[in-house]
């Protein structure tokens, strides 16, 4: 079983590395779509990674309205 | 025409194998360019077909398979045209659409579909016309045309009806939620899921894998198990037209048009 915050670090750094940015430039309450600066077809691309990595289902509506790491993680989390 | 570059897609056949690429930038949207290069496919087909034992359908662009129907021009006429003539017009595409997708749908070859990424909508109906679908894991699904008040209208649930349960079915539409390669394996959608960027190559290897067979019985085989829903297909377009002439309609396609929100394709 992951944990909250294990689950928010793998993100971060999934997130890094896909779209090519600096892992020390995200911070967990950051806007993502700011800090990663993707528009709506790699927001699609970022949850596919997530749900292949931690082999979860994600419907796209439970996560209308969020924006930061930490609420994502925590989404994430409960489906774990 | 053995082989074809057009604006929208393309055309050619490499060893018995005819592969279709779509490639209108930004996401092979269906508009009436679309449209009218894959009627002048479908019309190919005929001469095709000789010499082929299959056909594969892939993106050349990035962002994935297709999106779906061109909404923007779909607006765009919506707004230039008196309301009657912007129905008879949506109606006729329809018309037209689904006579290229149920060509497609009934050839006597094997049809595979190549998705990665965006597969949505229009889209989707496209690859679930094909006999196979192979998805690389980046590959996502989707059905949003409730956003806009609407049903898919390229022959998406019948077709869905003809291969899935109907509690899927339902899922998929009613929720309008979209899905990964993985989940689409798991329903039977998708025979295959590959790794990034290997949709092409693993379809490939299966067209070359059906070549083997006496293609006389693989037709005989797809015409008995693959029955086209002619009258669910027709009464799809009547529903959708009927839909169309709601006002919620056009603010559905004005509020997608107008968006930039990070998932336009939630309502």
């Amino acid at each position: 079983m992951e944990t909250a915050e294990k689950t928010l670090d793998e993100i971060l750094t999934l997130a890094a590395a896909h779209f090519k940015v600096s892992r020390e430039k995200l911070s967990p309450d950051e806007d993502f779509f700011k800090a990663l600066g993707i528009d709506s077809l790699q927001t699609l691309d970022l949850l596919t990674k997530l749900e292949n990595h931690f082999r979860v289902e994600l419907p796209d509506y439970e996560l209308q309205g969020v924006t930061d790491f930490r609420t994502l993680a925590a989404k994430i989390q409960a489906r774990l | 025409m053995k082989q074809f570059r057009g604006q929208a897609l393309s055309w050619q056949v490499q060893t018995g194998v005819i592969e279709l690429a779509l490639h209108r930038e930004p996401c092979n949207e269906l508009g009436s360019l679309s449209l009218g290069e894959f009627e002048r496919f479908a019309a190919a087909l005929d001469g095709l077909e000789k010499d082929a034992h299959a056909l594969i359908l892939y993106s050349d662009l990035k962002c994935g398979f297709c999106a779906g129907a061109d909404l923007r021009e779909l607006y765009e006429r919506s707004q230039t045209m008196e309301k009657s003539q912007a129905a008879q017009g949506v109606r006729d595409f329809l018309e037209r659409i689904h006579c290229v997708l149920n060509r497609i749908d009934a050839a006597p070859l094997t049809t595979i579909a190549a998705v990665h990424g965006v597969t949505f909508g229009g889209g989707f109906e496209l690859a679930l016309a094909c006999d196979l679908i192979i998805a690389d894991k980046m590959a996502r699904f989707c059905f949003p045309e409730l956003r806009l008040g609407l049903i898919p209208g390229f022959g998406g649930i019948p077709r869905l009806k003809r291969d899935l349960g109907n509690s899927v079915v339902r899922d998929l539409l009613l929720t309008g939620r979209s899905f990964n390669a993985t989940k689409a394996q798991q329903i039977g959608l998708v025979s295959q899921v590959v790794a990034e960027g290997e949709a092409l190559r693993a379809a490939r290897a299966t067209a070359a894998q059906i070549g083997k067979f006496d293609q006389q019985t693989v037709a005989a085989a797809k015409e008995f198990i693959k029955p086209i829903p002619l009258d669910e297909l027709r009464k799809e377009i009547d529903i959708f037209c009927e839909l169309f002439s709601r006002p919620a309609v056009r603010a559905g396609l004005k509020k997608f048009v107008e968006s930039t929100d990070a998932q336009p394709y939630l309502p």
